[in-house]
């Protein structure tokens, strides 16, 4: 390929001279990107479009003779409950396995272990539900007891105990199990690439392995446990059968995680009540699944904010 | 503060493998001694097995004796963890802590001994060991920003002035300046000359410019052949060992006719 020159001046233009190969690349890329900016405008535009009736509808023709807010803020309390206790729960264990993977089990161990819990994440989430309803709740009953017994005084566990065991604890777990394989893939990814370099300057500085691991390892795998934990989040605030069997509803708000009253999530609540609904109920659930929509994008604006904040340390430079 | 270090028949093993062959030699207390020879010899290793470092890969081992000031370094009970940090090292490359301001940096082998320095005596520390690695002056306005923006060879200094925060009894350069202009490479050069006064110094390198200039002593490693162990074939002042060394191998090394 020859380069261009501008006709006025004679001098060569700016643009910069492609192979072919390069410029099907880039096209291929470039429709990618626009691919997924598309889906997701289409899916945004679904949404509103299917919400607009309920936003617009006076309360005493939306389900429950409610307002709009009054029906979904419940279950949004629901949703960022569940999906906040699978991640408190989740993050730290998916971290420990992750190093304990990548840099405390011998070979053999690590790569069976690393098999196993990959494979985790490809067990359907209504086994999960189902074994959360029929194993790990009734189990939990007696765990329910004993915290209701000797933490009572805080709101989280204040009871009365549910006899059933489907509970917002219970949700909780269920989505913490589920999610640990996503957190766990993406952090150990990030800390097997910990450049061999820092590892070796900060033992030669007399670390141990745990404080080689605190000064080289974390900080260098922070944002891909921060992006893997916002992976896990994502799945936790959008899980549907799981959470519709295993947690009891009845509606209530309420900070307490072992009793049988429980507020639903969006996407259970959505999956649960949709086969039933028609008009403008329809409507109202879409505008629930809109609020959805918004939670996750502007829990993922925080994580990036998050991860940009120090973005001159992140050792990209 | 620096020490003697006393090798008696040490060989390194990585399993059955056996990468170094009976190295006997004495490194003496504020002196500079390079490690010469060619690629593959062993020396990185020998270096490595004086702060246990080669112990990162698994399976390394050693026969013989090391010993810092008559205390055995490989002895029943002793920790690489606390032999690492009275013998510094500082890497072919740099490898500032990315994540780290440049003093966080300085600060990050002190934090490890111990936990409760205040920040008077941080700063001091941080002070003393830049301006102890000629860095001071280039730095003293940024000491927050990261150590990752500074130049390669300013980095490799601040490396060293990491290794000295510590104030350990000897420091292992494994090729401090393979990776780095001439300007800066004169400028450790100069840097390891003021610093042997205080620090037993050992550089492996493989500028034997480099080597003749900065060091008191020179041992010269070689190897037979792709598989066979790296040998100490001989050791001594630089002077001789440039001038008229004992063997034939060493003087068609530093000769250029070889390796």
């Amino acid at each position: 390929m020859t380069s261009t020159t501008d006709a006025a001046t004679g001098r060569p233009t700016a643009r910069p001279v492609l192979q072919v190969g390069d410029r099907v690349f880039v096209n291929l890329t470039r429709g990618a990107g626009v691919l997924l900016l598309v889906v997701l405008a289409g899916v945004a535009v679904f949404l509103i479009a299917e919400a607009v009736p309920a936003l617009i509808a006076p309360s005493d023709e939306l389900p429950g003779g409610l307002t709009l807010i009054a029906y979904i803020a419940p279950l949004v309390f629901g949703t960022i409950l569940s999906a906040a206790i699978a991640l408190v729960v989740a993050t730290p264990l998916g971290v420990g396995v992750a190093l304990f993977i990548s840099h405390y089990a011998p070979l053999r161990i690590a790569q069976p272990l690393a098999y196993l819990v990959d494979l985790l994440a490809a067990v359907p989430s209504i086994v999960y539900g189902l074994w959360g309803a029929a194993v790990l709740g009734p189990a939990s009953v007696g765990l329910a007891t004993w915290l209701n017994e000797w933490f009572g005084w805080l709101p989280f566990f204040a009871g009365p105990v549910s006899a059933t065991g489907r509970t917002m604890l219970v949700a909780g777990l269920v989505l913490a199990v589920m999610i640990l394989p996503i957190i766990t893939a993406v952090s150990r990814e990030v800390f097997r690439q910990t450049p061999k370099l820092h590892e070796e300057a900060a033992l030669a500085l007399g670390a141990t392995r745990w404080e080689m691991i605190r000064m080289a390892v974390l900080p260098f795998g922070r944002s891909g446990v921060i992006s893997g934990a916002m992976l896990g989040l994502g799945r936790a605030l959008g899980e549907t059968m799981a959470v519709a069997i295993v947690l009891s509803v009845s509606g209530g708000v309420t900070l307490n995680l072992i009793s049988s009253g429980n507020p639903s999530t969006i996407a259970a609540n959505i999956a649960l009540q949709f086969p039933e609904s028609s008009g403008l109920a329809v409507n109202t659930l879409i505008a629930s699944g809109l609020v959805l929509f918004v939670i996750t994008l502007l829990v993922n604006a925080a994580a990036r904010a998050i991860v940009n904040r120090r973005r001159e340390f992140s050792g990209a430079n | 503060m620096a020490k003697t270090v006393d090798v008696e028949n040490l060989s390194i093993y990585y399993g059955s493998f056996l990468a170094v062959e009976d190295v006997t030699m004495t490194i003496r207390a504020q002196q500079v001694t390079a490690l010469i020879g060619p690629s593959g010899c062993g020396k990185s290793t020998f270096l490595r097995s004086i702060n246990r470092m080669h112990e990162v890969i698994p399976g390394a081992r050693v026969e013989g004796r090391l010993a810092l000031d008559g205390r055995d370094l490989y002895g029943p009970g002793v920790d690489p963890v606390g032999v690492r940090r009275q013998v510094g090292m500082v890497f072919q490359r740099p490898n500032p802590f990315p994540t780290m301001s440049i003093y966080e940096n300085v600060v990050a082998g002190m934090k490890l001994n111990n936990r409760k320095a205040s920040k008077p005596v941080l700063d001091e520390l941080v002070e003393m060991s830049l301006r102890g690695a000629n860095l001071w002056k280039e730095v003293k306005d940024r000491l927050d920003k990261p150590g990752s923006g500074l130049s390669g060879g300013q980095q490799q200094r601040l490396c060293i002035a990491r290794a000295i925060a510590v104030q350990p009894d000897v420091l292992l350069m494994d090729e401090p300046c393979s990776a780095l202009d001439p300007i800066s490479t004169l400028a450790i050069e100069d840097l390891i000359n003021e610093l042997k006064t205080e620090y037993t110094i050992v550089i492996v390198t493989h500028n034997m410019q480099q080597a003749a200039r900065v060091s008191n002593y020179t041992g010269f490693f070689n190897i037979e052949g792709t598989g066979k162990p790296g040998r100490l074939v001989e050791m001594d002042e630089t002077r001789t060992i440039f001038s008229h060394p004992a063997e034939k191998a060493t003087e068609d090394y530093v000769s250029g006719r070889f390796g």
